[in-house]
């Protein structure tokens, strides 16, 4: 097996100016290594850092400082010194991120959103929209929603919008925060089996799951954030 | 995407006692938007006027590179020389769109009198092209002889918007492209902008106070203070982990919808 996601030595904290400056740790000395067709689930306590850890590597949080090495466009690239564009064309091409919640374009049909990855990726327009209408299918979006914008969707509807987006273009890294956390079982078994589907096809996915038995069923094994002691 | 379309560095300009730019880079890559952002006073719209080769600044230079591969310095260019950047690969989008537009003479007139300085003769073709613009914009192409008095801030904006872009220019200059305009029609041309932007393949520099509306339209955003980048980065980055104190109190004083 190949690491196609390796973290070394990630730290990263916050200092609050509005605050008087006052700082935190985070995360200090963060290791992780995941390899190709594998799922790997971030456990620990709440508050510990999960999510932070998520953010970092879908570089939506700087890293303080060490590496967040990532298999793109045949070597590897290090996420946590990368400027703006190579972030964008990571994400375009490698790392997709299925967040918690949607945010929402406004006046974006449903199908747009789901086509948008695809469409910047240069698939072809009806190619595209016949992905993104098939994926929400399958997520059980009734068609009569796909055209419309999600603003008005409830939060299991928006949440379908954004795993389909982000299941959508076949992406070798997945990262996905509480992808089950607003879905009844129906769907929750749908979003099992994307998983298990983009790890066959050697796809490497981090992921929270509250959820127990939905990690049970898709990850591989797990990885706890532990919290650091407050830091002066 | 090999080199920046537009490169400059050390631009200093004082008006009086104040510094308007103390010491800015900035660089501006092929299809990239970027907004910046500050509060009044801080020199973003300056910035984009010295940018744009419409002021010049004390010191520093900007390099654009065209659609030749030659580079033009925007300083030592002749006033005749940016016109006609301005004409073929560039367009300004002004605040108020009476700056942009010509208004007495009919919303047609005002996209195909671009048209025909980049060369256009046809009459019958601009005066389709103008027509096909104003239904891109969203504005109902049988107003076509109407002059813009008659439209509302809103239209006004997306006339100035199709004006700009029917030349297909590479790079476009907003400055706040949705001020003055009620908070409804900002988001339904923001979310214009956005489309063409993205259909088009175009470089964007902005300027906006509006933090959401550079949430959405921007790839980087490039935060000013006193005449200074305080900070500037992958524009979600900015935003949501926010290092410069003065980042920190501008996001953190966006009201939440």
């Amino acid at each position: 097996m190949s690491a196609v996601l390796k973290v070394e030595e990630l730290a990263k904290g916050f200092t609050l100016h509005l605050q008087g400056g006052l700082g935190f740790q985070v995360l200090r000395d963060e290791q992780l290594v995941v390899n190709a067709g594998e799922c790997v689930a971030l456990t620990g306590p709440s508050g510990a850092g999960k999510s932070t850890l998520m953010r970092c590597l879908q570089g939506n949080y700087g890293a303080d400082s060490g590496r967040i090495m990532l298999a793109h466009r045949g070597g590897m690239v290090d996420l946590a010194a990368a400027d703006a564009r190579l972030v964008r064309e990571i994400r375009r091409e490698t790392l997709g991120y299925v967040s918690q919640f949607l945010r929402v374009i406004p006046r974006v049909s449903a199908r747009d959103v789901v086509a948008e990855p695809l469409l910047a990726r240069g698939m072809a327009p009806d190619e595209a929209e016949a992905r993104a209408t098939a994926l929400l299918t399958r997520l059980n979006l009734p068609p009569r929603l796909h055209g419309l914008p999600p603003a008005t969707f409830s939060g299991g509807e928006q949440q379908r919008v954004n795993l389909a987006r982000g299941f959508a273009p076949d992406y070798p890294i997945l990262l996905l925060d509480e992808p089950t956390a607003s879905l009844d079982a129906a769907n929750r078994d749908v979003v099992i089996g994307l998983i298990h589907e983009a790890k066959s096809r050697g796809a490497a996915l981090v992921g929270i799951f509250h959820d127990i038995e939905v990690r049970d069923r898709v990850a591989d094994r797990t990885h706890e954030i532990l919290a650091l002691e407050e830091a002066a | 995407m090999t080199a920046p379309l537009l490169e400059s560095s050390g631009l200093h300009l004082r008006f009086g006692a104040v510094r308007a730019l103390d010491g800015v880079a900035i660089d501006i890559w092929p299809g990239e938007v970027v907004a910046i952002v500050g509060e009044s006073g801080s020199g973003k719209s300056t910035l984009l006027r010295v940018l744009a080769g419409q002021i010049d600044a004390d010191a520093g230079s900007v390099l654009y590179r065209d659609t030749d591969g030659v580079t033009q310095d925007i300083p030592a260019l002749s006033e005749a020389g940016r016109r006609s950047l301005m004409r073929s690969e560039w367009g300004f989008v002004h605040q108020n769109a009476r700056d942009g537009l010509r208004m007495g003479i009919s919303a047609g007139g005002n996209i195909g009198e671009r048209l025909m300085s980049a060369g256009g003769r046809h009459y019958g073709r601009i005066r389709a092209e103008a027509a096909d613009w104003m239904a891109r914009v969203e504005m109902d192409p049988d107003r076509i002889d109407e002059t813009p008095r008659n439209f509302s801030g809103g239209m006004q904006q997306r006339l100035q918007i199709a004006r700009c872009l029917v030349t297909q220019p590479r790079l476009v200059f907003m400055d706040e492209p949705t001020g003055g305009l009620d908070v409804s029609v900002q988001a339904k041309l923001l979310d214009l902008i956005r489309g063409l932007v993205a259909k088009l393949g175009l470089a964007v520099l902005f300027v906006t106070h509006d933090i959401a509306a550079a949430r959405l339209l921007a790839h980087r955003i490039v935060v000013m203070r006193h005449g200074r980048i305080v900070e500037e980065g992958l524009a979600d980055r900015v935003l949501d982990d926010p290092q410069h104190e003065y980042t920190q109190l501008l996001v953190a004083s966006v009201l939440a919808a």
